[in-house]
């Protein structure tokens, strides 16, 4: 009887590890086998580091797609550095766009020796990341973190393509302002790094502005009960309420504001700007909502039509969010590896800052910290169960881009106006 | 006052799920003395099997009401048959062991089925067609849907019949029995190890109305979901009495009014030092105050007449 109760416990103990062992080793597949052909080349591995499991899996999985698709379109070209042929591989990592995995995942991206590393996508790991990558003399480019800190902290291996918070929240504020005429906000943020910096910049920038900010409300990034905090809001009675956070969360608390009566408007930043936003608020109720999005619209981008041809071809799935952005990161990297005419980061790291590339995403130059110069940022609406274009803003020169202070670059924005063409 | 209103509202239908889910613990606890972890996920698997469920049927010609009862009876069907299987191969050989192995063991139990669940739903968040058209009333300014109504209704409806299940059946009768003594039990000719499987398909059935019910409630599902609403269910019967089963509706509707009224007036009890996102912290207080002065929960008996 005894072994059997043992056995028992044991089969099932070992199940369980055996399940969590599985996930583990999904992610290095797909490396190996681009390994094969590259006998006659050099291989040179650039790593991506994104959410490939968990809520946030198909936002990962989206840049993971689009970094791949660069490192196949350069392979299928064929690539010479300093006139010896070069094969590049994509070594993906998962790091749950969770803080204390990101950094764990970045030493295990270090130490497979990569030349680059494209991520991770949220700030809340790009930041702790940074740090590895940064001691490692590894350059990184973050195709979609946006909170300003992860720029900030002098690194000189970091670097990104989209505009950060301290570019998006004033837009979102001053669109807020300007063109909702919004009095009496109320913010809510999911308590990470990326949704309460969005969160702050924008609330700085409305206070700034005039408007009041009735109510300052937080919730997390694993909830789906929002009617106690919604409740509360309804209470101050806002005309708008922004949020700072991912669609996981964003879907379910439009349609709770609609089941609550709350007529407010509803906006938010680029973690909500998906076509799953819609689905999860459900029946309509995410008619009117707004959000903003660093970058060109998909089809506004001057190389935006063919780069969805190919990416649906692929794939045979739409962009989500930041695949394009994917795709420059690594164009960029061998870019800088080209003017290097070397594949060692400690050589070609000079040159990313020296980046005048034309991207699916419009031109790329980076600033003195590494951050996107005049990335330009749009507004979209949902209309019919469908983002749409609303409004493309972008921060005119130089000054935009110190945005130490919360309203400063707001000084352009508006006039950029309607779309600029369609 | 409307304010006020709409957060007891929105209190009594998030404590009405959470009581549901708190009678699987509550009742395996009372009988076996054990914290079936595995509880919460059991759950998980009700919700995603009705999604499924409803992702499968709707569009069709079937009509709504039949898609969501064939949902919650596959829900229950499923849920009851994992249930008993748990309690047969993981629970049951070690129903004499040391109390540390079977408490394990659940745990065990839970990470297998979220892993096989993440298997065989991925690990993404699943959401629900636009399958219930709600309707909106209001009274004195508070807003509630006639799915929150629904909700509300059929879990009170739910633990009356449980109620009233264990008051006068005989199968009720002997799972009195056994909760008092199962030695005893067993001796007064009591199948012991039948009521002990009856409790689970019970308390198992029950997880999956409420996974049916937090699908529909919130929209989306995925594998994850379990975790946390059955560490809030475990508190609410451990809040109303754990064992008891009145303790855990008490205590379940008791954790969800404390939680929004917590999110909604806590900014301003403080002067605005302590947020919303501080209401699972004024939850746990709530409970160790009551643990400090009633140990045994709001309902329960002195723990020296178990021993």
């Amino acid at each position: 009887m005894n072994r059997i109760q043992m056995l028992t416990t044991g089969v099932v103990l070992s199940a369980a590890l055996v399940m969590q062992g599985c996930k583990k080793e999904e992610a290095p597949k797909p490396a190996a086998k681009a390994e094969a052909p590259a006998a006659a080349a050099a291989t040179v591995k650039i790593g991506l580091a994104s959410p490939l499991t968990g809520p946030q899996a198909h936002i990962g999985i989206d840049i993971k797609n689009g970094a791949q698709l660069a490192v196949d379109d350069i392979n299928a070209a064929g690539l010479t550095i300093g006139g010896k042929p070069v094969r590049l591989e994509l070594v993906p990592e998962d790091d749950e766009a969770n803080p204390t995995k990101a950094a764990t995942v970045a030493q295990k991206l270090v130490d497979q020796k990569v030349a680059a590393v494209v991520g991770h996508f949220n700030s809340g790991a790009s930041i702790p990341a940074s740090k590895v990558y940064s001691d490692a003399g590894v350059p990184q480019i973050s195709p979609s973190s946006t909170n300003p800190k992860y720029t900030q902290q002098g690194f000189k291996t970091t670097f990104r393509v989209v505009a950060n918070d301290d570019q998006q929240g004033p837009v979102d504020g001053k669109f807020a302002l300007e063109k909702l005429s919004a009095k009496n906000v109320a913010v809510i943020d999911d308590s990470t790094a990326y949704g309460q910096g969005l969160a702050d910049t924008f609330e700085a920038t409305v206070k700034a502005g005039g408007a009041k900010v009735v109510a300052r409300e937080h919730t997390t990034d694993k909830d789906t009960d929002f009617k106690a905090i919604l409740t509360k809001i309804k209470g101050n009675k806002p005309d708008l309420v922004f949020f700072g956070g991912i669609d996981p969360q964003a879907g379910p608390m439009v349609k709770q504001m609609s089941e609550l009566g709350i007529k407010a408007k509803f906006m938010g930043g680029d973690g909500m700007q998906t076509p799953n936003f819609v689905k999860l608020a459900g029946d309509g109720a995410a008619e009117g909502a707004m959000a903003s999005m660093p970058g060109l619209p998909k089809d506004q981008m001057p190389g935006g039509a063919k780069f969805l041809e190919k990416f649906k071809a692929k794939y045979n799935a739409d962009v989500e969010l930041f695949a394009p952005m994917g795709y420059d990161a690594v164009y960029v990297f061998v870019d800088a590896m080209k003017r290097a005419n070397s594949t060692d980061p400690a050589k070609f790291l000079p040159e990313i800052s020296k980046t005048n590339y034309n991207g699916v995403i419009g031109p790329i130059a980076f600033d003195d910290k590494g951050d996107l110069k005049n990335g330009p940022i749009t507004i979209y609406v949902v209309k019919g169960g469908k983002w749409d274009t609303m409004e493309v803003v972008t921060p005119g020169g130089a000054q935009a881009q110190s945005a130490t202070a919360a309203a400063a670059p707001a000084a352009e924005p508006a006039k950029a106006g309607e779309p600029m063409k369609k | 006052m409307d304010i006020f209103l709409q957060q007891i509202i929105n209190g009594l239908v998030l404590g009405s799920i959470y009581a549901l889910v708190a009678l699987g613990y509550t009742m395996v606890y009372g009988i076996l003395g054990l914290i079936n972890f595995a509880h919460g996920d059991i759950v998980m698997v009700g919700a995603l099997v009705a999604l499924t469920v409803i992702h499968t049927l709707f569009g069709g010609s079937v009509p709504v009401a039949v898609i969501l009862t064939g949902a919650t009876v596959a829900a229950m069907l499923v849920c009851m048959v994992l249930g008993f299987t748990i309690e047969r191969v993981a629970y049951r050989p070690l129903r004499r062991a040391p109390r540390l192995a079977p408490l394990i063991t659940a745990i065990g139990v839970s990470i297998l089925i979220q892993y096989t669940a993440a298997l065989v739903w991925s690990k993404q968040y699943i959401s629900l067609p636009a399958i219930v058209r709600t309707t909106q009333f209001t009274i004195g300014g508070a807003s509630f849907t006639d799915l929150q109504l629904f909700i509300f209704v059929l879990a009170c409806a739910v633990m009356a019949a449980l109620l009233w299940f264990i008051k006068n059946t005989r199968v009720g009768k002997a799972m009195r029995a056994t909760e008092q003594n199962p030695d005893v039990a067993g001796l007064m000719g009591i199948d012991v190890n039948r009521i002990i499987s009856i409790t689970f398909l019970i308390g198992s059935g029950l997880g999956a109305i409420a996974g049916v019910m937090v699908v529909l409630y919130y929209g989306l599902g995925h594998y994850y979901m379990g975790f946390i609403l059955g560490l809030k269910a475990f508190t609410a019967a451990v809040l109303g009495g754990i064992g008891k089963v009145n303790g855990a509706m008490l205590g379940g509707v008791l954790l969800g009014l404390i939680e929004s009224l917590a999110s909604g007036y806590i900014g301003d009890l403080t002067g605005g030092i302590l947020g919303s996102n501080y209401r699972d912290v004024f939850a746990f207080l709530v409970l160790v105050v009551v643990l400090v002065f009633r140990p045994s929960g709001l309902i329960g008996e002195p723990a020296s007449e178990r021993a």
